[in-house]
C-alpha cells in the first residue's frame, strides 16, 4: 500500500508526535495504543464538559478516535496532533450535546466580566489609612496534612467549584489546569485571545481558590 | 532593591496573581508586585494558596480507563487497518 506523502507542517512537530502520525500512517497498532494510553482519560474528561453522562462521553471519545484514524492519512500539521485531536473530540461533543439540547459554551461572552477575585470585605475600606490592605489575610495551608489536602474530599471540593464556573471558565480551567494544556493550545482550541484566556483563566483559578479556603479553614478549626 | 513608583494595593495584587505566574506582568509591574510581597505575609500566602490550588487542581487528572474501552478501541483500530 502506498502511503500518502509527509505534508511539510507535519515535519515540523515535535519528533515524538512525528512517530505517532508516522505510526498511525503505517497502520501500526501500537502506535494507536499508545496514543490511547497517553489522552483517553484526558478526553473522556474534557468531553464531559459537554455531555451528561460518562457513557455518552465515551461514546464522544471512541467517535472521535474514528475520527482521527479517517483523517490521519490527510492530516497536514498546521497544528500539534494533540490539539487536532482536542479538536476533533470538541466538535464532536458539541454536535452530540446539541443533539442533546445542553446548553453549551460557544463564546466567552459574558464569561470574563464578573466580580472579583476577592470578596471586598476581607480588604480595609476606602477612608481607611491603609485602605485596600488586607483586613482579614488568608491563611497559609502548609501546616495542613498532605493527606487532607491530596483528599478526595478536598478532590469533591474543587470538582464541584469548577462546575459551577461559567462555561468557558469550566473549560480553560479544566484544560489548563486538570489536563495541563498550555495557553497557547489552549487559544487554538477554543479560538481564545491571549488576554481573554488569561483573564478567563484567572477568575476561575480565584473561585477554586475561595472554595477551597472556605473548605479547609472549616478543616482546620 | 528600591521601586520608585506607585505601591500596589493588597486588593490590586490579587488580581494581578494570574498575570505574575502567566509571565505575563511588564518588567515594571513584575518588580512591583515581587516587591509588595516580599514585605506582605497576606499576599504571600495568598500566592502560596493560588500556587497550591493549581496543583491541588492537577490531582484531579488521576483516573484510569477502562480495559474494555481499551480493548474495543484497539478492535475498532484493526478494522480500519485492514481496510
Amino acid at each position: 500500500m502506498a502511503e500518502p506523502p509527509v505534508p511539510p507542517a507535519v515535519l515540523r512537530l515535535p519528533p515524538d508526535e512525528r512517530r505517532l502520525i508516522d505510526g498511525l500512517r503505517a497502520r501500526d497498532e501500537d502506535a494507536f495504543a499508545e496514543l490511547i494510553d497517553r489522552y483517553q482519560a484526558s478526553l473522556v474528561r474534557v468531553a464531559m464538559m459537554y455531555v451528561g453522562s460518562r457513557a455518552v462521553a465515551e461514546d464522544v471519545v471512541a467517535e472521535t478516535w474514528l475520527g482521527v484514524l479517517r483523517g490521519i492519512d490527510g492530516f497536514q500539521g498546521r497544528s500539534s496532533l494533540r490539539t487536532w485531536i482536542y479538536r476533533i473530540l470538541t466538535n464532536t461533543a458539541k454536535t452530540r450535546a446539541q443533539r442533546e439540547r445542553r446548553s453549551i459554551p460557544f463564546t466567552a461572552i459574558g464569561d470574563g466580566e464578573d466580580g472579583p477575585a476577592v470578596d471586598p470585605d476581607r480588604f480595609l475600606p476606602p477612608g481607611d489609612p491603609a485602605a485596600g490592605a488586607w483586613a482579614s489575610p488568608p491563611r497559609g495551608w502548609d501546616g495542613l496534612p498532605e493527606a487532607t489536602l491530596l483528599g478526595a474530599e478536598t478532590r469533591s471540593v474543587i470538582d464541584a467549584a469548577i462546575d459551577r464556573l461559567p462555561p468557558t471558565q469550566r473549560e480553560v480551567i479544566r484544560l489548563r489546569d486538570v489536563e495541563g494544556f498550555s495557553s497557547a493550545e489552549v487559544r487554538a482550541l477554543l479560538e481564545l485571545s491571549e488576554t481573554n484566556q488569561r483573564v478567563l483563566l484567572h477568575r476561575a483559578r480565584s473561585k477554586v481558590r475561595a472554595a477551597l479556603e472556605h473548605y479547609l479553614a472549616e478543616d482546620s478549626s | 532593591m528600591s521601586v520608585d513608583v506607585a505601591p500596589i494595593a493588597c486588593r490590586q495584587l490579587v488580581e494581578l496573581v494570574t498575570d505574575y505566574l502567566e509571565g505575563a506582568l511588564s518588567p515594571q509591574q513584575h518588580a512591583r508586585f515581587e516587591h509588595h510581597i516580599a514585605g506582605c505575609d497576606g499576599c504571600t500566602a495568598y500566592l502560596e494558596q493560588m500556587r497550591e490550588t493549581i496543583r491541588l487542581t492537577g490531582t484531579l487528572r488521576e483516573q484510569q480507563i477502562s480495559p474494555d474501552a481499551r480493548a474495543a478501541l484497539l478492535h475498532a483500530f484493526r478494522g480500519w487497518a485492514s481496510t
